[in-house]
């Protein structure tokens, strides 16, 4: 009786095993599966976009500005003029309050009710839309003032690095050795003195393109501009009136039944690309090398 | 007892003769660090200064918030909660109603969940499980370029490829095999609710993916090392051992993506045809409520119009606020406060 | 010169750990004094009262009185006025990473903002000169980072940065726990020569350094005070069973 009720359990184990070890190796393979019809399409998406931007891209484009639908030689000079207008304003509103919310956060705030509140808010407002921001911004500041303008471009676009800034100011501090932030309390340096030029000094790296990454993500941004900025056809670097903008230039070519201009927005593209690559890869080779610069 | 071993001591020495030290220096360093007193005033401005910065986050929600709320009176008061039930969009008779773009909305993110999730999963369970380590960087630094991608420039791209490519071979394809379903027929524009759909699984699938795998490597080892010591397979161990516990996260991760999904702008009204119709046909277009956002704002010209624009603004705002703490408070719960670096 | 200290009923705790209990000790002026004591015995956070760095931790309590030259340094002074004045050195050596050499000695005093050039010239060089590493990076001051040394030159390095701000009381954590044999001689013959101008406490897990570098020894035991007396009377005929007990390896 014994014997007789041990021996099928395992002849079914050794089915069982089998099949099981099938089911392994097909999960497997659909991962790879799918690794590849994600990878694959988006080499294609960049390869395309590289082909596209580049044939596009000549000196005109840096040089000139638009011309009227129809003729050849534009450029999107006025574009990027534009954009590095309000990307200015922005990292100006953006980058100090977004690296004193990340001291605060790290420094006087860890592990404390307060810091997590601030902590769940920063990440949940970088889930809002951008256009809301547009929308929040208009109201406040383009209605009032009863015309767009690049202020008002340029404070969205600060408003919406505030977040990503903390949350990566933080980060970086929070991976300076306590034996550093020992060392200079040791010595009687004055906790806000510590906290400026040797906690902030030694994740500088990690903070500089932290903010180099944020300032990427909304130099591509264009709902918010859409009626903070407007655009602008012609030259202006005025704060107080209405002007271009690379992205949203590139959306007006692109819907537009030109053929010049899809060539431009093509090239405003690949500028943009660019940007983004060099930010992201920058970022990855300073989290890899560690904040700590020559450590033994 | 044996004798415990004793410690040599060495016999006392006088100290060397030093160095004659700079007297003057001396008394001079300590002179002045004794003037330098107490930094305590100091070091509650700094303390202070940060903190503003930090409640300054909050002063950005609350002011989008208010500005929101009390710009979209006007067609709060005309039609109250019935706004959002209501399809019509009447500029010129003040008739609202934002149903049509809700369900643009809905439809658009669902169908990119339905497209990208399964994708997403199996990259995640890959780069995280299979990967051999030096494929690990390049594939994951390949996933975080495709997040950082502006949505115009994948507008852009979906006009001149992906539009050509569904028009003239997929949706024909769908038509002849799916037809009967009603999902799938003509007319075939191209700019449609699936394009909508396809762009948006694109854009939302490296969120997904990437926190999935911050979710899944925040599982200890010794999980994985249990089942596998039990005799499992690698399959079994990544469900058991992995799955099972990040399975909160997981949940987050996905809910992150359908918050990206809802707000995403650009992209789709750019492929999505911008008619405010209900449709059952996937291949027809349609409008979500960031598309009309982004399409007539600037040409809102009555009040009544503007607030119902920013009555559909404030429901996005809101939607996704909720959506979003929902993921990051599942999300939280697994990786216990791990920075996320994905916005 | 060096100061005495005055401890009288001291008591420390972490949350609801009581580490240190009614410690009563006078350490003598100009003199290395040498704490002992198994793991955990409470020494670490009896040093680190001495300079209020035990209470950084925001769950850490003391009570009692610490008189350094008749200051009391927890009812009369600031925290960061007492660091001033009482320097140090920790286990593991912790250089400034983005500051050079000289910027590192010289960060007791730039970072308190003393701008004179000459001045901070000539205290750097003493420093380096007292720690025994002048000669060793005296050409490449600027230009190396605190970090590139190496491990026993970082210890020193970190001494030379506590002796800068001209401390009147020096402590030292385990100074060489982390080190080389070649360069915990160093250390030791560096406290030697320090310890006719600084007052020196030093922790140590090595009894035999202790008795190489100190006149005076403590025996720490779970939070108290066992026995405290000249160092040849410790490790040759201590008072105290528990002393002796240790001194021979019983336990610890």
């Amino acid at each position: 009786m014994a014997s007789q009720s041990m021996r099928p359990p395992l002849r079914a184990s050794r089915v069982n095993v089998f099949s099981r070890r099938i089911k392994s190796g097909l999960v497997g393979g659909l991962a790879v599966l799918a690794t590849i019809a994600v990878i694959v399409p988006l080499i294609a998406i960049l390869l395309y976009l590289l082909k596209q931007g580049v044939t596009s891209l000549n000196w005109n484009f840096f040089t000139k500005i638009p011309v009227p639908a129809g003729e050849s030689g534009g450029g999107m000079e006025n574009a990027i003029v534009g954009s590095g207008v309000i990307l200015a304003l922005a990292s100006l509103i953006g980058i100090p309050l977004g690296i004193g919310a990340g001291i605060y956060l790290a420094e006087y705030g860890r592990d404390r009710r307060m810091g997590n509140i601030v902590r769940f808010t920063a990440d949940v407002l970088n889930g809002v839309p951008s256009i809301v921001m547009g929308i929040a911004i208009y109201a406040l500041i383009v209605l009032p003032q009863k015309h767009f303008s690049a202020f008002a471009g340029g404070v969205v676009l600060g408003v919406m690095m505030v977040p990503t800034v903390t949350r990566t100011t933080e980060e970086m501090l929070r991976m300076v050795p306590h034996a550093i932030r020992e060392a200079a309390l040791g010595l009687g340096v004055p906790a806000w003195r510590s906290a400026l030029t040797i906690t902030l000094r030694t994740a500088s790296a990690g903070i500089v393109t932290g903010c180099m990454l944020a300032f990427a993500r909304v130099a591509g941004e264009t709902a918010p501009l859409l009626f903070t900025a407007f655009g602008n056809a012609f030259q202006s670097t005025s704060l107080n009136e209405p002007i271009a903008a690379l992205p949203l230039q590139i959306f007006v070519y692109a819907v537009s039944p030109y053929d010049e201009w899809h060539r431009l927005a093509w090239a405003g593209a690949l500028v943009l690309i660019v940007l983004i690559i060099a930010s992201v890869a920058l970022v990855r080779y300073v989290v890899s090398r560690g904040t700590l610069k020559g450590a033994s | 007892m044996t004798q415990p071993a004793k410690i040599r001591v060495p016999e006392p020495v006088s100290p060397l003769p030093d160095a004659k030290p700079t007297v003057v220096t001396h008394s001079a360093v300590r002179t002045f660090l004794r003037g330098r007193g107490n930094s305590a005033v100091a070091d509650a401005t700094f303390r202070g200064l940060v903190f503003l910065c930090a409640l300054s986050i909050f002063g950005i929600v609350v002011l989008i918030a208010w500005e929101l709320i009390s710009r979209s009176q006007l067609t709060l008061a005309k039609f109250g909660i019935g706004f959002f039930f209501r399809s019509a969009w009447d500029p010129v008779n003040n008739n609202f109603g934002a149903w049509p773009f809700i369900y643009g909305t809905l439809m658009s993110s669902f169908l990119a969940l339905l497209i990208s999730v399964p994708f997403a999963l199996g990259v995640a369970i890959f780069l995280t499980e299979m990967c051999p380590k030096w494929l690990r960087a390049p594939l994951s630094f390949l996933t975080e370029l495709l997040a950082a991608i502006p949505s115009v420039v994948y507008g852009l791209w979906a006009i001149f490829v992906l539009i050509p490519l569904l028009r003239d071979h997929v949706n024909p394809m769908l038509m002849f095999t799916l037809g009967w379903t009603g999902l799938f027929t003509p007319p075939n524009a191209g700019y449609s609710m699936l394009a909508a759909g396809v762009v948006l699984a694109i854009m939302i699938l490296p969120i997904i993916s990437s926190l999935t795998r911050e979710v899944m490597t925040s599982v200890p080892m010794v999980q994985r090392e249990g089942v596998l010591a039990l005799g499992a397979t690698r399959w079994e161990m990544i469900r058991i051992g992995v799955l099972r516990n990040a399975r909160i996260g997981i949940v987050g991760a996905i809910i992150l993506g359908l918050g990206r999904a809802l707000g995403e702008t650009m992209a789709v009204t750019m492929v999505i045809g911008n008619r405010p119709e209900i449709v059952k046909s996937l291949l027809a277009p349609g409008y979500t409520m960031a598309s009309v956002l982004a399409n007539e704002f600037s040409e809102a010209t009555s009040d009544m119009y503007l607030s119902a624009l920013i009555e559909i603004g404030l429901a996005l705002f809101l939607v996704t606020i909720v959506v979003n703490a929902c993921a990051r408070l599942l999300v939280w719960m697994v990786t216990r406060g791990a920075p996320a670096r994905v916005a | 010169m060096g100061v005495g200290i005055e401890v009288s009923d001291l008591n420390a705790w972490y949350g609801t750990n009581h580490t240190l209990k009614d410690i009563q000790l006078n350490i003598p002026a100009n003199h290395a004094t040498a704490l002992i004591g198994p793991s955990g015995c409470g020494k670490s956070t009896f040093v680190r009262c001495l300079n209020r760095m035990h209470e950084t931790n925001p769950i850490a309590r003391v009570t009692g009185k610490v008189l350094i030259n008749d200051v009391d340094i927890y009812a009369e002074a600031s925290p960061v006025e007492i660091r001033r004045r009482v320097g140090m050195v920790f286990q593991r050596p912790n250089p400034f990473p983005t500051m050079s050499i000289y910027d590192n000695v010289a960060s007791g005093l730039k970072l308190n903002g003393f701008r004179n050039r000459r001045v901070l010239d000539e205290v750097v060089e003493r420093s380096l000169r007292q720690s025994a590493l002048w000669e060793e990076v005296k050409d490449e001051l600027k230009k190396k980072s605190g970090a590139s040394l190496s491990g026993g030159q970082q210890q020193r390095l970190c001494i030379a940065r506590a002796l800068a701000v001209d401390p009147e009381v020096l402590l030292m954590d385990e100074p060489a726990s982390a080190l080389d044999p070649v360069s915990t001689a160093k250390i030791e013959d560096l406290i030697f020569e320090l310890k006719s101008q600084y007052t020196i406490v030093i922790v140590t897990h090595n009894m035999q350094q202790a008795a190489r570098v100190a006149e005076n020894t403590g025996f720490f035991l779970m939070g108290k005070l066992v026995e405290f007396d000249s160092t040849h009377k410790i490790f040759t005929n201590p008072s105290d069973k528990r002393t002796e007990d240790y001194i021979t390896g019983r336990f610890g």
